[in-house]
């Protein structure tokens, strides 16, 4: 789920318009620039720029990995919130006003003919709907308890103010005087160094690393979303110039929701990576990821409803089945305004998830893996290959422009030859080895017209795109969704 | 911008060809605008006198002011009381921050932007200009340290008065201490050697070897060259030691002997 959610529901308006007003009004405010200094929350504590710690906020730059890896400490003996003004509070607001327009394609929509109130039929269409509308609001509050005792709490919403715990974290910095043991416990997001709640896009689709959440048609397992905050505990550590990092997670298999009724299951995360010094081009890191775990496919039932436990809690659920994610990342620089970061992936879900088992509760999942289940001939554990590559051109600290093209590959569909049943697309038989295939190029920009170290300001423009094989409603054909997003992101 | 501001800037132009040499090494000044306007602009300013917009939050006893590149003054050199520091001096400084301050350690960007920042920082001063920068002194090879050398040195913290900003115990509260001020009349605190903190300047034996030995320029902590023989500086430094809440040799010896703290009141031991 992403941090910042949107309302979906939106008005209908010619965007031409518009989109002369919004370039006039970029100029305007290109034409009013002023230096940037800092964000908010750890920046009225330290007094350092935005851009020291941040390529472009939200994004850390290495110094700013450093300062996250250190526990939100510059390690200066000044860390600990003794040395703050008592009126100090380390809090930041963040919420996105916005104009956006979406296009879905293939959309079974109801026909009907004169005078007949009962739809006569379905016409597959294309809906576009574009309009104002409005992030949800994050409430970030982090830094330190004391000298290497650190904490994030970000209590978040969507557009109708209903809140969720998206970041709740303790962290034990430098156990025993060293870098290399740090203890993190709470809801907190994993240690990918491609951070997604530190995304610079912000669409629906585009606001999410989408090979972080990939899950295959027709597949029910939603606890191998990498990108989403997890529950658990992470063991992280680092050299004094954080040029090598190491993590490693264990988590509850329940894709961060509280609460225990999704039953036993855990899973490992595990990072390593390496930076090294490239002269002129600047520091590298290349790094590889692992996660690795197991969630359940067999839910118990109570009057032939899901069982969720006394008082709401669990276990609830068992037959375990695995799951795994691994890859590779690559943080590339070409001198001070180019770089380049790569994620690879190749991601594997147990047959069982493959034919719709796993998360019954939110539906996910279709089948409940009940005592003599067995799965049917031609069934096997789906499979892909994916890849990320984000470049981003950095102007100035205040301005950035930023590309990104992902693209997901099926290796082995679940339902493969020998395959006699209906697929998840009403296909007949073994599926199309495309099917699911996904491709998203998303470009857009962030200036920064002014920064303090009281609040941020930046004027966003983005464009995503977003394809998907064979996935249509009933017909089975690809389908593409695009949204363009004009917004003031704004942090105080 | 001011018209002063204006021909300050065109001055700083004008000596955009500075170079650094670290090593093997050589940085640019000019290649480093982006990386000060990203890194260091809020609080050295853009014109590098310590006038960044965070300058005015920075107050002493809890912060210390930017400093003033253009002044040409540093702290931490290897170099004499008065002269230039070395290219390697600034790149060491920018590598390892400073303690108590909002500088931060910046080791995590690469050597050459670190060489590069060494060459702007350069270009704000005109004493690069018309001055070399000073030799380096030489440290000799630290001697083993004996039961003997703590006591020697606990004489030479009498005899220099050492306690008389940094108190008889070290805990930066001598009697001169709520008096000091830095060259430019700002209230300044001597270095508390047992609250845990790492001396500003490096916190091994050399390091602090040297900052008695070169002084920190701007401060009111002198340059102790003339004062101090080479082993007595040894001397002090492991009597300093023993101040430290690092575990250490010279605390467990320290402890053997019974060492009390000096006695302000004691007549000046003479050499």
């Amino acid at each position: 789920m992403s941090t910042l959610t949107r309302s979906r529901f939106s008005r209908s308006s010619s965007s031409t318009p518009f989109l002369t007003a919004a370039l006039v009004l970029v100029f305007l405010v290109l034409s009013a620039s002023q230096p940037a200094n800092a964000i908010p929350a750890f920046a009225r504590k330290y007094g350092l720029r935005c851009s020291a710690c941040h390529e472009s906020w939200p994004m850390l730059n290495f110094f700013g990995q450093k300062f996250k890896d250190n526990g939100y400490q510059l390690m200066n003996d000044r860390d600990a919130p003794i040395w703050q003004n008592p009126g100090y509070w380390p809090v930041t607001f963040r919420i996105l006003p916005i104009w956006h327009r979406i296009s879905t394609g293939k959309v079974p929509i109801d026909t009907y003919t004169a005078g007949n109130p009962v739809p006569t039929g379905t016409q597959i269409q294309r809906v576009t709907s574009s309009g104002f509308d409005l992030s949800g609001l994050d409430f970030h509050t982090g830094g330190t308890l004391e000298k290497n005792i650190s904490f994030y709490v970000l209590p978040s919403s969507d557009a109708t103010a209903s809140f969720h715990f998206e970041t709740v974290m303790a962290r034990l910095d430098n156990v025993f005087h060293s870098p290399w043991l740090n203890i993190k416990f709470g809801k907190f997001e994993l240690d990918n160094l491609l951070s997604e709640k530190r995304i610079l896009t912000l669409t629906g689709n585009g606001g999410i690393y989408q090979l972080y959440h990939f899950i295959p048609t027709g597949d029910g397992n939603i606890f191998g979303q990498m990108g989403d905050n997890q529950l658990g505990l992470e063991v992280m550590g680092h050299s004094a110039n954080d040029r090598t990092r190491y993590s490693a997670a264990l988590l509850s298999s329940n894709d961060g929701t509280v609460g225990l009724s999704y039953g036993n299951g855990y899973t490992g995360f595990f990072t390593f990576s390496q930076a090294f010094d490239a002269g002129r081009a600047g520091v590298q890191r290349l790094g590889f990821y692992a996660m690795v775990g197991e969630a359940p496919t067999t839910w118990l039932t109570q009057g032939g409803q899901l069982f969720t436990g006394a008082n709401g809690t669990g276990p609830a659920a068992i037959g375990n089945k695995s799951f795994s994610r691994e890859g590779f990342v690559g943080q590339f620089y070409f001198g001070p305004h180019v770089d380049l970061t790569v994620v690879t992936q190749h991601g594997q879900d147990s047959a069982w998830f493959g034919q719709g088992y796993g998360d019954l509760i939110d539906g996910a999942a279709s089948q409940n893996n009940t005592t003599g289940t067995t799965l049917p001939v031609g069934a096997q554990s789906p499979s892909w290959n994916g890849v990320l590559l984000e470049p981003h051109y950095v102007y100035s600290p205040q301005l950035i422009f930023i590309g990104r093209y992902e693209t997901v590959r099926m290796s082995q569909q679940a339902n493969g030859a020998g395959y006699t049943g209906t697929g998840p697309t009403g296909i007949v038989g073994p599926s199309p080895s495309n099917l699911g295939n996904m491709s998203t190029y998303t470009i857009g920009y962030r200036y920064n017209p002014f920064m303090t170290s009281r609040a941020g300001f930046a004027w966003h423009n983005e464009y995503n795109w977003l394809h998907f094989d064979g996935t249509g409603p009933v017909t089975g054909t690809n389908i593409n969704t695009s949204e363009l997003l004009i917004g003031f992101d704004f942090d105080f | 911008m001011s018209l002063w501001a204006q021909l300050t800037q065109y001055d700083l132009n004008a000596r955009l060809a500075a170079e650094s040499h670290v090593g093997n090494t050589t940085g640019h000044a000019k290649a480093a605008a982006l990386p000060y306007r990203r890194f260091c602009v809020g609080c050295h300013g853009p014109l590098g006198d310590g006038n960044g917009e965070n300058a005015p939050y920075m107050q002493p006893p809890m912060f210390q002011q930017p400093r003033d590149f253009q002044l040409g003054v540093f702290k931490c050199r290897s170099t004499p009381t008065g002269t230039l520091p070395t290219d390697q001096d600034l790149y060491d400084s920018i590598t390892r921050g400073f303690d108590r301050s909002n500088m931060p350690q910046w080791n995590t960007l690469s050597k050459q932007e670190r060489a590069d920042l060494v060459a702007w920082v350069k270009h704000f001063s005109p004493r690069w200009a018309n001055e070399k920068p000073g030799t380096p002194i030489v440290i000799p090879p630290e001697p083993e340290v004996t039961p003997e050398r703590i006591k020697a040195g606990r004489d030479v913290f009498a005899r220099v008065q050492c306690w008389k900003c940094h108190g008889v115990q070290g805990m930066a509260n001598g009697p001169s201490a709520s008096t000091l001020t830095d060259d430019l009349g700002r209230p300044i605190a001597p270095f508390n050697f047992t609250d845990g903190s790492r001396p500003k300047c490096g916190d091994t034996d050399k390091d602090i070897y040297r900052i008695f030995m070169t002084g920190l320029d701007g401060t009111p902590m002198p340059s102790f060259a003339d004062n101090i023989k080479p082993e007595e500086a040894w001397d002090l430094v492991f009597y300093l030691r023993t101040f430290m809440q690092q575990h250490s040799k010279e605390k467990m010896l320290a402890k053997g002997l019974g060492l009390k703290p000096v006695d302000p009141n004691a007549p000046a031991p003479t050499q």
